[in-house]
């Protein structure tokens, strides 16, 4: 059986899997209902200064379902922990004590200045939890008090209150990005220069869930009022899958290690993020949708996957695909595929057809001989992999590479030389011009 | 051979077990259930149930609309090509037709339930508007259509007609509208007298009167018909039952089919309705279906359709006799009725002779048996009754014992359009009615409103 212990940041756990610092991770209780049913760390509920924040009473979440009521996206409203600061510290240091191969994480917010940032990292270190996490992510509530997102998208805030944290605390710091920005290598570079052990991310992005059409009034609804939350949950995996590839490949961060975040919810999505350059992932949301004991199954998943591929330690599979992430004009123009429907399999349903024949490129015939039949027209296939994205039947219409010939759409012969846009014939910046060969 | 007693006998079921065993045979979708199931619509283009649909509803787009929570959107989209949706979402063998060209059918086996989203979206639409029909009459056209028939043909050409603002006068033989949607249904595909709201539903048009216990041929003529209206159009259904030709064939123990369910679908009470310990069914149809299942549910012991040809040649569709085997019912295959067995004048059993089929024609095999009898129910078809149609006026051509129609239902005469089981269309199916009522009725309109093009 494949070896599943973690060590990130210098921070040990039998397994990847944390729980993120969110409603789950509020409460001794509750982290300790997740210790036994096998999570691998937590990081604990935002904790801020005293007296703590008051949440709305009425509801803090909104969600996104598919309609057998699936949960797509989820829409948090709710602030850091309205505990008195005194007893979650308390809980802390008892869980700690009570589970001593488990990371526990304190996530940490308080304002822009040095003094709170020095008073409470000692608080926290008298705990002995194993790190802390600067929460500069959140984008609703907090961040109207010039915390949480408002500090996040402030490169040199970042830099500088983690450089007070690491001042100020022997404790490995981990710095928790926010998504609402332009360009997530600038926070993360932050983050490095002000000495952080590793940034998380992603936190939640800002976001209006939906509108009641009857009363006219945002989702969730306080008394007729509703103000924009964090959204999470499986909808913005493709947005963190992102924003951890551009970290992972960054020449100056690439060697800064990542704890990926954002709609995690199987040992699949977990794989994915450790691909992208994750060492270790946390989990929100489907935790919140199905309760922890999911995480046996994202264990017993990713060891079999681990087993199936001969990798002996997760970091067998941490940063494995990064290497294959490329800008855009260094992909191959010369590839070419065609999309190839299996007849077999086709139920007919249509779907590629009309795909193809409105929004893109005609290539997919509806009439073959008057009789229903849906076949790729290769001559006018660009390749583009939307039938194949619409087709209800798994496997049904596959991208096949052309490896010898002349494609029928350009009249060009197929190639095996590479060719990127900066090589183009087109692109009036290319340096090195390679044209396609006209076929005979 | 000893005397066979015959056991006719009516409340052979408790009050409780009456209401279980007539109760709706696919309850309804809720809202949630619905909203599921429209999620496995797959949107198809130019798709394949829609072709199979005789009213060509727009089933992709009523079931996107209810996927979009938009029920009453969908109900107008259905009942715009097909006025009688609700009760074809109760009554059409759907596994024959839009759901088995169901897409889904040919990749799982599972169609979409679009019978059952139908239903859902009429039942939302009708309960939501309180019978209130989302279309409304055009200006009065002055034009006066009759309507001979209040079954699903007629009312179909009726709506559409009153719908042009045509005035319509409908004559029925009985007392309610709805023909066999009142008088011939099963009663578990049509609880609640849903067939009587649909009517309501449907008049509530306006511009359309129903003169009931008038039957063509009877009370009124074709050709008084003709001289009085600006149109005509004839959905009469088929009157006459088919006889089993042998002797004893009038004596108590035989019914017509057809009789039976009528009398079914109006008791008040079922426990009042006789019914015989040992029925045998002779037919292979639907209606030979609908007795046989009913009787058994009214408490019948025995029950034993048998057809004349095999299984795969039946009328009734696989699922009816899914059904009826599941409810306990046997059916025999490749035996056709020989004799009637008669005691102190009445039946008391039938004799059948087994049969093979020898290039297409139906030969006797010589070996009998004999199945004892309460009940012989005659379930062999319907069939139209010229005569009504034919006073002393000129004469209209029929096809297959059936009123000859074009594309547009025209029939020969002049003036005279037809639809539904009286006319030679294809399937007797309700849907396919409703097809013929509402296709009559565009081409009547566009005859009345085209002078030089009307009859």
């Amino acid at each position: 059986m494949a070896n599943l212990t973690s060590t990130f940041a210098g921070i040990k756990s039998p397994n990847p899997f944390w729980l993120a610092s969110a409603p789950p991770t509020d409460k001794a209780y509750n982290v300790v209902r997740a210790f036994k049913d096998g999570w691998g760390g937590v990081v604990w509920k935002t904790l801020g200064t005293d007296p703590p924040v008051v949440n709305v009473s009425g509801p803090r979440y909104g969600a996104i379902h598919s309609n057998d009521r699936r949960l797509i996206g989820l829409n948090n409203i709710e602030l850091i922990t309205d505990r008195p600061l005194e007893v979650n510290l308390r809980e802390i240091k008892q869980v700690k004590r009570d589970w001593p191969d488990r990371a526990l994480v304190v996530s940490l917010m308080v304002p822009c200045e040095e003094h709170y940032w020095k008073d409470i990292l000692a608080k926290v270190e008298e705990t002995e939890a194993d790190g802390v996490e600067l929460n500069f992510g959140c984008p609703h509530g907090m961040s109207e008090r010039g915390m949480g997102s408002s500090v996040g998208q402030v490169p040199e805030y970042i830099e500088m209150v983690t450089r007070w944290c690491k001042q100020h605390s022997r404790m490995p710091v981990i710095v928790k990005l926010t998504p609402n920005i332009t360009d997530i290598r600038y926070p993360a570079r932050a983050a490095q220069a002000g000495g952080a052990d590793a940034v998380s991310l992603i936190n939640t992005i800002s976001s209006i869930i939906g509108v009641d059409i009857d009363s006219f009034a945002p989702i969730p609804t306080i008394d007729g009022k509703g103000s924009h939350g964090g959204y999470c949950g499986p909808a913005v995996k493709p947005i963190a899958l992102n924003m951890t590839a551009e970290i992972a490949r960054d020449a100056q961060t690439r060697n800064l290690p990542i704890s990926g975040i954002g709609g995690i919810t199987t040992w699949r999505d977990a794989v994915e993020f450790m691909a992208l350059g994750a060492g270790n992932v946390q989990v929100c949301t489907a935790a919140m949708t199905y309760g922890f004991r999911i995480v046996q199954e994202m264990i017993s998943g990713l060891s079999d996957y681990m087993d199936k591929h001969d990798f002996e330690t997760i970091d067998d599979i941490v940063g494995r695909a990064v290497g294959n992430v490329t800008d855009w004009q260094y992909l191959n123009l010369n590839y070419v595929a065609k999309a190839k429907i299996d007849q077999d399999l086709c139920i007919k349903c249509g779907r590629c057809h009309i795909a193809c024949e409105d929004t893109s490129h005609q290539a997919i015939t509806s009439m073959v001989d008057g009789i229903r039949h849906f076949e790729v027209i290769d001559a006018e296939c660009v390749g583009c992999n939307l039938c194949v994205n619409v087709c209800p039947v798994d496997n049904c219409i596959t991208m096949e590479q052309m490896v010898e010939g002349v494609d029928p759409r350009t009249g060009f012969a197929i190639t095996d030389q590479y060719a990127n846009w900066t090589t183009h014939k087109n692109n009036p910046m290319s340096k090195t011009f390679v044209p396609a060969e006209p076929a005979e | 051979m000893p005397t066979h007693v015959p056991d006719v006998a009516s409340g052979r079921l408790s009050p409780d077990e009456y209401i279980s065993n007539f109760l709706d045979i696919h309850p309804p979708l809720d809202r949630h259930q619905a909203l599921v199931e429209s999620d496995r619509c797959y949107f198809c283009y130019d798709a394949p149930c829609v072709q199979a649909c005789p009213t060509s509803i727009d089933i992709p787009l009523f079931i996107r609309q209810i996927l979009t929570d938009n029920p009453e959107g969908s109900a107008e989209t259905i009942l715009s090509q097909n006025i009688l949706g609700g009760m074809c979402a109760r009554v059409c063998p759907t596994e024959t037709l839009c759901e088995e060209a169901c897409v889904r059918e040919a990749a799982e086996g599972k169609p979409v339930k679009i019978g059952l989203l139908q239903r859902y979206a009429t039942d939302v639409l009708m309960e939501a508007r309180d019978g209130e029909q989302p279309f409304a009459r055009a200006e009065p056209t002055g034009k006066r259509v009759a309507v001979v028939g209040a079954g699903p043909a007629g009312l179909s050409a009726a709506h559409r007609l009153a719908m042009h603002g045509h005035d319509v006068v409908i004559y029925d033989a009985r007392e309610k509208a709805g023909g066999l949607n009142e008088y011939g249904i099963a009663a578990y595909k049509t609880p609640d007298d849903f067939a009587q709201k649909e009517v309501d539903f449907i008049l509530s048009i306006g511009g359309i009167t129903i003169e009931h216990g008038k039957a063509i041929g009877r009370d009124i003529s074709l050709s008084e018909l003709r001289a009085n209206y600006d149109a005509v159009f004839l959905g009469m259904g088929l009157a006459g039952v088919n006889a089993l030709g042998l002797a004893g064939e009038e004596l108590e123990g035989v019914a017509d089919a057809v009789d039976y369910i009528a009398d079914l679908r109006q008791a008040e009470d079922l426990g009042t309705l006789p019914v015989g310990a040992r029925v045998v069914v002779v037919g292979g149809g639907m209606t030979a279906i609908d007795v046989a299942v009913q009787s058994k549910r009214l408490g019948a012991r025995e029950v034993t359709v048998v057809y004349r040809r095999g299984q795969a040649k039946m009328g009734a569709s696989e699922y009816e006799q899914d059904l009826a085997q599941t409810d306990g019912v046997l059916i025999r295959h490749n035996a056709k009725p020989s004799r009637l067995v008669t005691e102190a004048g009445r039946v008391t059993g039938i004799e059948f002779e087994e049969t093979r089929e020898e290039g297409g024609r139906l030969v006797g095999t010589g070996v009998v048996f004999t199945l004892p009898a309460d009940t012989v129910f005659k379930a062999i078809g319907q069939t139209l009754v010229p005569a009504a149609l034919n006073g002393s006026a000129e004469t209209i051509a029929l096809e297959n014992g059936k009123i000859r129609v074009d594309e547009e239902r025209r029939t020969t005469l002049p003036g005279v359009w037809a639809g539904g089981d009286c006319a030679a269309t294809g399937e007797d199916l309700t849907v396919a009615a409703v097809a013929d009522g509402r296709i009559a009725a565009e081409s009547i309109h566009l005859a009345l409103s085209t002078p030089s093009a009307a009859a």
